[in-house]
């Protein structure tokens, strides 16, 4: 499970830029596998917390409408240089992952 | 979509998810608010989802601009921004009408976090893209047309 997630944040101005990718499946329920023809069971990240120097700045609620190895990207208003943005996910399966950045 | 997956996703979405994350030491209490929202993401139709996110007749806004392709060749990844120009924009929700649960995401912006999110959506077919906004207590809304194409060439 403890796939990698990347993280780049910069700087533009005094806006952090903040991409994040996650590395999931994101199964919707409703795929069928090719092999055995089972429906593939549902197993999608639903919630992300994004934090810089310990402050929340984004918690999202995901549907498993978001594409595979989700994409989010955020902009934040204020932090600098060299501040540690932290995101954390939990999927529907109780799993969850954390990864951390300086920004830059 | 059975039975049992409804349930999983009810038991996982009330205590089960929140309270794996708390004891794990991963969430802390305040952030474990942001509790998944089964109502909102299960619904089957866009009324169900905006009910769920407690959401009613949004006005429609032009300070909310989304950027999505007009032709989308593939429907698994569909790039999605939403920037919200309202002052004060709280949360922004992404739906795909026609999804089969047509709710897709909802984002809440916290400290200096503006009103921009930008993601990857999934599209069963031709629908709108509606962002919805909340902003001071006020609930805003606009939309925009994705053509997908099934295995289209790309020509």
């Amino acid at each position: 499970m403890a796939e990698p997630m990347r993280i780049r944040a910069t700087m533009a101005g005094d806006v952090a830029d903040v991409k994040v990718l996650m590395n999931h499946p994101m199964e919707t329920g409703q795929r069928k596998d090719a092999k055995t023809g089972q429906l593939v069971p549902a197993h999608f990240i639903q919630e992300v917390t994004a934090t810089i120097n310990g402050a929340t700045v984004l918690s999202a609620n995901l549907g498993s409408g978001i594409s595979k190895n989700p994409y989010l990207g955020f902009k934040v208003k204020g932090p600098k240089v060299g501040d540690k943005v932290v995101v954390n996910w939990v999927d529907s399966k109780g799993d969850t992952n954390t990864a951390e950045a300086a920004i830059s | 979509m059975n039975a049992l997956r409804r349930n999983v996703l009810k038991g996982a979405a009330g205590a089960g998810t929140v309270a794996v994350a708390v004891a794990a030491g991963l969430l802390k209490p305040t952030q474990a608010m942001a509790a998944w929202n089964a109502a909102a993401f299960d619904a089957k139709n866009v009324g169900d989802a905006m009910k769920g996110l407690g959401v009613s007749g949004p006005a429609d806004s032009k300070d909310i601009i989304i950027k999505a392709p007009d032709i989308a060749e593939n429907g698994a990844v569909v790039p999605v921004e939403v920037t919200s120009n309202i002052a004060g924009t709280s949360s922004i929700a992404i739906i795909a009408e026609k999804n089969g649960t047509p709710l897709v995401g909802s984002f809440s912006m916290s400290g200096g976090t503006q009103g921009f999110i930008s993601t990857r959506i999934k599209m069963g077919q031709t629908s709108l893209v509606r962002a919805v906004v909340q902003a001071g207590g006020k609930t805003y809304t606009a939309a925009k047309e994705v053509k997908v194409t099934i295995g289209g060439c790309g020509g």
